[in-house]
């Protein structure tokens, strides 16, 4: 993380009677990071948003956005801050341009302004041949872009997306997610909520998992494999020959073997195990190939959450 | 906590976007068509009876509006009718129509507070009101200088201005209503049934309601000695909760010059009056102001509470 840190909870707590929506969150992001924000359905990760954009009031904590209090100082919070909300939603009657000519008069932005940013930001998301077309006539991913439009528009110095790939086709995601990276290499603060693991995993620098309203984890994705999967080191052995598995399993400082394919295992260690992976392996296995394997996220989340319900 | 920064920032944005949907959508084009017909024809219809016996009233523009002509209704009679509906076709969707369309998170996430977002959408469907009722005022006056052949006096100009104010404010209260329920439910469809049901409420049956309660609060309406007061008065009172009642005062007072009271009267109180005799304009606007001064207040009181239940609400769409 960098030292300059643009968002900021400590202790951010939303209850609705006696539940908890969101429980005591501490989070930081650096400047120019992009963070995911995961966990489950319910998990607090929109009422978080909400929170720091002063759409909700905490019930406990506090927040600083941008170096504002979004409780105290939302209109300069929203100043800064471009939202993008899940399955975003315009006025079908309204043209493209009308519609986000609309939030940029909110957003503040001169006439000038807003005819030099809309063609940019179109073409930027690749739409730029639609600013006239009625929203009506949109499909959910034209949509979701105009959304992204708006965000690069308002030029902000943070973006909070809120599960913007959920409706998008793998092509489409593939674009959106090259966008987002666009945001970052702008200097842009990313804030990324999403359930899909590998594409949160593909743009984010580190990422918090969110559940039952805290925050369970954080830090970067490998770090997060180190807690969650127990070894400190993931190797991949590709090698052909019988109860492969078992052999691997008997090596001191193997903690867990997983099949991956006929021939594919992947090794979670305690240390750097491949020089007596090699060893035991040689003499009586064909072995193709070792290396170290990147942790998957998907992995540490599932783990994550077989362990917590095994736990519960 | 003191937020910082104007409530009212972006209200003006939210105002001209909303007011220009207003007036230009399909929904306003035909209530308004609806409201011109009916209210064109009702004037019309006074004209005709008017042209026959145009010597025997000074206020002639003024019964152009109060006159009923079988077999349709008095031009007041129809807009006290029909205007609640246009306000409620105007605001019954006005919140929760962005919570469909789910716009809502959108618009409050750039830098204005939601108070802006409320009041910019009511003040453009006030507005929208107000465009609609003016040109229906001075299509009716370009009539009847058509038709009779005069023009109106400067007592019946300030009359009718004042009826036009309080149409307004008439207006309003129904716009405020549709707000209310437009920030208490999420379906308009809900909505809207809800404001129709308030409106049917005090078109139809608030007038049987009130002698009921009346009786049950303060006894029957007749006592031994004659009328009993306190039954009147209780009526009266319970009537007035009614927009529909001040209304039609309203309209009464300004639009009949002779109407010296609104309500009941003790005889010691016409006692050297000359009755039939025309109040001067000022008369009847003090005679109104109660009721003129209860619409507007109505409607602030029910746009306030639906302020209050709109900032109270998750914004999660």
């Amino acid at each position: 993380m960098t030292e300059e840190v643009v968002i900021r909870a400590e202790g951010l707590t939303k209850r609705y009677g006696t539940t908890f929506a969101v429980d005591h969150v501490d989070l930081d992001v650096g400047a120019g990071e992009i963070v995911g924000i995961l966990g489950p359905n319910g998990s607090g990760k929109t009422t978080t948003i909400l929170m720091l954009l002063g759409l909700t009031e905490p019930s406990e904590g506090r927040a600083e956005v941008a170096g504002f209090d979004p409780l105290r100082d939302p209109l300069e919070v929203k100043r800064r801050v471009g939202y993008l909300p899940d399955s975003v939603g315009f006025y079908d009657g309204l043209s493209a341009r009308d519609n986000l000519a609309y939030t940029g008069r909110l957003a503040g932005l001169s006439r000038r302004e807003i005819d030099e940013r809309f063609a940019e930001s179109l073409a930027r998301v690749g739409l730029p041949d639609v600013g006239r077309d009625r929203v009506a006539t949109f499909s959910r991913g034209m949509r979701q872009r105009l959304g992204l439009a708006e965000v690069l528009m308002k030029r902000p110095s943070i973006a909070i997306l809120d599960e913007p790939t959920a409706t998008l086709d793998p092509h489409s995601t593939q674009e959106f997610l090259g966008m987002i990276r666009g945001l970052k290499a702008d200097g842009t603060t990313v804030l990324l909520s999403s359930h899909h693991l590998d594409q949160v995993q593909s743009v984010c620098d580190r990422v918090a998992l969110f559940n039952h309203g805290r925050i369970a984890l954080s830090g970067s994705v490998t770090q997060l494999a180190h807690r969650v999967l127990g070894g400190g080191y993931v190797i991949d052995v590709e090698a052909r020959g019988l109860a492969m598995g078992d052999q691997l399993l008997a090596i001191p400082g193997v903690v867990r073997v997983q099949g991956l394919g006929p021939e594919l295992y992947r090794v979670d260690c305690e240390r750097d195990l491949r020089p007596e992976i090699a060893r035991r392996l040689a003499p009586s296995f064909d072995l193709l190939g070792i290396r170290f394997a990147e942790p998957s996220l998907n992995e540490v989340y599932t783990r994550y959450f077989d362990e917590a319900r095994h736990a519960a | 906590m003191r937020r910082r920064g104007s409530p009212f920032t972006g209200v003006g944005v939210v105002l001209a976007k909303e007011a220009a949907d207003y007036l230009s959508g399909a929904r306003m084009w035909v209530l308004e068509a609806l409201v011109f017909l009916t209210a064109i024809a009702a004037a019309y219809a006074a004209i005709l009876s008017i042209r026959a016996s145009i010597g025997e009233s000074p206020f002639l523009f003024l019964r152009l509006l109060t006159m009923a002509q079988d077999p349709l209704p008095s031009f007041i009679a129809l807009l006290g009718f029909l205007i609640p509906l246009v306000a409620i076709a105007i605001g019954f969707d006005a919140i929760n129509g962005e919570f469909g369309r789910r716009t809502l998170s959108r618009i409050l996430a750039q830098p204005i507070y939601r108070d802006a977002l409320l009041l910019g959408k009511f003040l453009a469907g006030l507005l929208a009101l107000t465009i609609g009722l003016l040109s229906l005022w001075l299509l009716t006056i370009g009539l009847g200088l058509l038709f009779l052949g005069l023009p109106p006096n400067t007592e019946e100009m300030v009359r009718m201005a004042g009826f036009l104010v309080a149409t307004i404010a008439y207006g309003g209260v129904w716009l405020a209503v549709a707000f209310l329920f437009s920030v208490v439910f999420r379906a308009p469809a809900t909505a809207a049934l809800a404001a129709l049901g308030v409106w049917l409420l005090f078109s139809l049956f608030w007038s049987v309601v009130t002698p009921l309660v009346a009786t049950l609060i303060a006894g029957p309406p007749e006592g031994i000695f004659g009328p009993n007061l306190a039954y009147l008065h209780t009526a009266q009172i319970l009537d007035r909760i009614s927009p529909n009642t001040l209304y039609a005062e309203i309209a009464l007072a300004l639009l009949q010059p002779a109407t010296r009271a609104l309500g009941p009267v003790l005889y010691s109180q016409v006692q050297g009056a000359l009755l039939g005799a025309p109040l001067p304009a000022t008369q009847s606007f003090i005679l109104v102001w109660p009721q003129l001064t209860g619409l507007v207040a109505a409607m602030i009181v029910i746009f306030a509470v639906a302020y209050v239940v709109f900032q109270r609400q998750e914004i999660r769409a």
